[in-house]
């Protein structure tokens, strides 16, 4: 009885052995055979030269293919752990990957990019350690700072930047406040709507073209072709190339800023529309029994009703225009006095390829949004589910 | 009562004015690169693209020989009841008939044209814009003189091609691992969860030209810069933590019980997430997805500084750009390009405008 028990002990005991090997080597081939099959896809899309319907393909199948993949390689080594390290880890095979691309894309670069900007146009050396960078003739403190704040062009970009989103914002959310007023109230609500949203789905650049159509500038006596100036000069004006009108600058500025209240106005009509939604009817009609005009009700029920709305929408755009880039660098380049920070960022970090002064400029940008982050932060404190 | 009923009409036909205004204002920018589209290379570069809407135009209707009717450019002329100098008639003088006097070419040999005001549409239509932007080999093109010059072809489709290459992976890999990511955060318990959540949350507005540099220096010392993986995962670094965010708020709001219930039937945390919950997030999937893929489809940024260095990998929006500083005076290139540009975003807005619209409520908006 008891050598046959222990027969059987053995027994299982050899299955279990079995099946561990079993598993570590499924385990180890499959993730494998897996990144192998990756890997050939890499070197094909890199080295390739298939025509180009073939490669779109291999690299969505290879991208969105890939991704699922390895999720399911994980997930599956994982499932084959005992027990409480499976629900241990679990939880790290679902949430690792975004964390570690958010650390590494967004996270960690605050970081070096700050110290980036303490350093000179190459950066810090590479190949030395903290305390060797520190003592570099690279190293120049926070000069790259000095830098921003006082170099001609980089005040020209605050400046038109302060432009910027003043105008752009307040713009945009007057402009998208009135259409949802109205559009609240028409029988055209849904087309107009569509039409005034639609430019949401065109790109800066694309906007960029549409806008430097109706700029365009023909000299005095040739017909223009330009929206604007076919219209100045009927009216008897003179022709201009509007952005690029240096006379009046810095207001040539608000050209370009034109452009993105275009695109933007539909963003905040939308949202204005669903917070006007929301006003009880009860409450419009009570005031308009007792005699507000549409006027009245606007500015003392509406608005007030839809603060928060007009708040955030206000904030969205303003960092949106702080970041502004595209706009500005295919319109003008950021020449006749038309550079924001970021295309000053642009200029600095790649055409002139000043890491340290690039980075310096990122930096202030990170600080800008420093307070809607606490605000984001502070939301979500006050949250209590979580 | 009556006076009740008129204000009220006034006051719908002041909103429905308003409105129908703005909407003009904010469609004719489009309108017009549409209709210049498909106008003539000669008539965009010498009239204005409203020429097609019905328009009075001067037309000549017959000659008339000054020297033969006597007249001496020097002195002041006369001719049909209208006078004036040689300067006069050359800038066109008006005949109270409506008619309309012009001198044509110089002092010793010009005619006067007399020309009438006739309505008109300018409707040369062609496709040929969308044929030389969308084609990589050279293009002929027939001047009116009848001369032919060639013209190399802006190679648009390839553009295309690239651009989609770029922007499905990036924005269904984002959409993968945030799902994963929210599903952990929602369902799962873990050490560091909340510390972790609060990272994404602070990330939402970080400005990705934050990035820019440090990424840039990895991606040279492991030689991505320049290929495909290197834009994908550019663009899901930068749309992770809205996406996490998002669909956080939504698969957490899912009923707990049908979960539960999975589980006690054994299902994995895998199945559940693959069978369950990724069906039951569509919608919150398929918002977050429009806004991803209109952004990267549009974005300019990241592919200039990622893709940049390889004219083979060229996206849509670079090639535009291209055009527009190579030849921005090609307003026929121009605008058929830009429209090209445009397709696949607007045919996305249209068919899906619903879940845009639900995930702009929903707060996507990228830092």
């Amino acid at each position: 009885m008891k050598s046959i028990k222990t027969g059987e002990q053995k027994l299982s005991l050899a299955a279990e052995v079995m099946s561990l090997i079993g598993r570590v080597f499924l385990a180890a081939v499959i993730p494998l055979v897996a990144f192998y099959v990756l890997y050939v896809g890499f070197i094909f899309l890199r080295d390739s030269h298939a025509s180009r319907t073939v490669i779109a393909l291999v690299a969505i199948l290879w991208g969105v293919g890939g991704v699922a993949v390895l999720y399911w390689v994980f997930n599956d080594i994982v499932e084959r752990l005992p027990d409480p390290w499976k629900s241990r880890l679990l939880p790290f095979v679902f949430v690792g990957p975004a964390m570690a691309i958010l650390a590494w894309y967004l996270a960690i670069p605050t970081l070096r990019t700050f110290w980036i900007s303490l350093f000179d146009r190459n950066g810090p050396p590479e190949g030395l350690n903290f305390f060797q960078q520190l003592t570099s003739d690279s190293f120049v403190g926070l000069s790259n700072y000095a830098a921003v704040f006082t170099e001609s062009l980089m005040r020209e970009a605050f400046r038109n930047n302060l432009l910027w989103i003043i105008f752009g914002s307040t713009f945009s959310v007057i402009f998208g406040l009135i259409i949802a007023v109205l559009a609240d109230r028409s029988r055209i609500e849904k087309t107009a709507k569509s039409l005034i949203f639609l430019p949401m789905a065109i790109s800066f650049v694309g906007a960029s073209i549409i806008w430097n159509f109706i700029y365009e500038y023909r000299p005095v006596g040739q017909p223009q072709v330009g929206l604007l100036n076919a219209i100045v000069t009927s009216l008897g004006g003179q022709p201009q190339a509007w952005p690029q009108w240096v006379a009046i600058s810095p207001w040539n500025n608000l050209f370009l800023i034109v452009i993105v209240v275009w695109l933007q106005a539909g963003y905040a009509m939308v949202l204005f529309s669903a917070a006007l939604k929301g006003i009880p009817e009860e409450i419009l009609e009570a005031s308009r029994i007792d005699g507000a005009n549409e006027f009245q009700i606007f500015f003392q029920i509406m608005i007030p009703s839809i603060r928060g709305t007009i708040i955030s929408v206000w904030t969205t755009i303003v960092i949106f225009t702080l970041k502004i880039f595209d706009v500005v660098w295919v319109m003008t380049g950021g020449q006749f006095g038309t550079h924001v920070i970021a295309t000053q960022f642009y200029r600095q970090a790649f055409t002139n390829r000043n890491s340290g002064f690039g980075a310096a400029i990122a930096i202030v940008l990170l600080i800008a949004v420093i307070p809607v982050m606490y605000y984001n932060l502070k939301q979500f404190r006050e949250r209590e589910a979580f | 009562m009556e006076s009740g009923k008129r204000q009220k009409l006034l006051g719908s036909l002041f909103f429905n004015g308003t409105l129908l205004l703005l909407v003009i204002l904010w469609t004719i920018p489009t309108l017009g690169i549409f209709v210049s589209s498909f106008r003539n290379r000669n008539d965009i570069a010498v009239s204005g693209w409203w020429n097609v809407f019905p328009h009075r135009e001067w037309k000549v209707t017959r000659e008339i020989d000054p020297f033969a009717a006597g007249l001496n450019p020097d002195g002041i002329m006369e001719v049909e009841g209208v006078s004036g100098t040689f300067d006069e008639f050359r800038a066109g003088l008006s005949t109270p008939d409506g008619e309309r006097l012009r001198w044509v070419g110089n002092k010793r040999l010009g005619r006067i044209q007399v020309e009438e005001q006739v309505w008109t549409v300018s409707w040369n239509f062609t496709l040929d814009n969308y044929r030389q932007v969308l084609g990589g080999q050279n293009f002929e093109f027939r001047r009116p003189d009848g001369t032919v010059e060639v013209v190399p072809g802006d190679n648009m489709s390839g553009a295309f091609l690239n651009s989609l290459a770029v922007t499905v992976p990036s924005t269904v890999i984002p959409i993968l691992i945030a799902a994963f990511a929210a599903y952990a955060f929602a369902w799962m318990n873990f050490p560091g969860r909340r510390t972790m959540f609060i990272m994404v949350v602070a990330l939402l507005v970080v400005p990705l030209q934050i990035a820019l540099v440090p990424i840039l220096r990895d991606y040279r010392a492991l030689n991505l810069n320049g290929t495909f993986l290197a834009i994908w995962l550019a663009h899901t670094g930068f749309g992770l933590a809205l996406a996490t965010y998002l669909l956080y708020n939504y698969i957490s709001s899912l009923p707990r019980d049908i979960l539960e219930s999975a589980f006690i039937d054994g299902a994995s945390h895998f199945t559940v997430f693959t069978r369950l919950i990724l069906p039951l997030s569509l919608p919150a999937l398929a918002s977050f997805a429009i806004f991803q893929f209109l952004w990267v489809w549009n974005d300019y940024l990241v592919a200039l500084i990622f893709l940049g260095g390889n004219p083979e990998f060229e996206l849509v929006t670079q090639r535009m750009a291209a055009i527009v500083g190579a030849r921005g005076q090609d307003w026929h290139l121009l605008t058929a390009g830009a429209f090209v540009s445009m397709l696949l975003p607007l045919a996305v807005f249209f068919g899906l405008q619903r879940y845009f619209v639900r995930g702009l409520l929903a707060g996507s908006v990228k830092g």
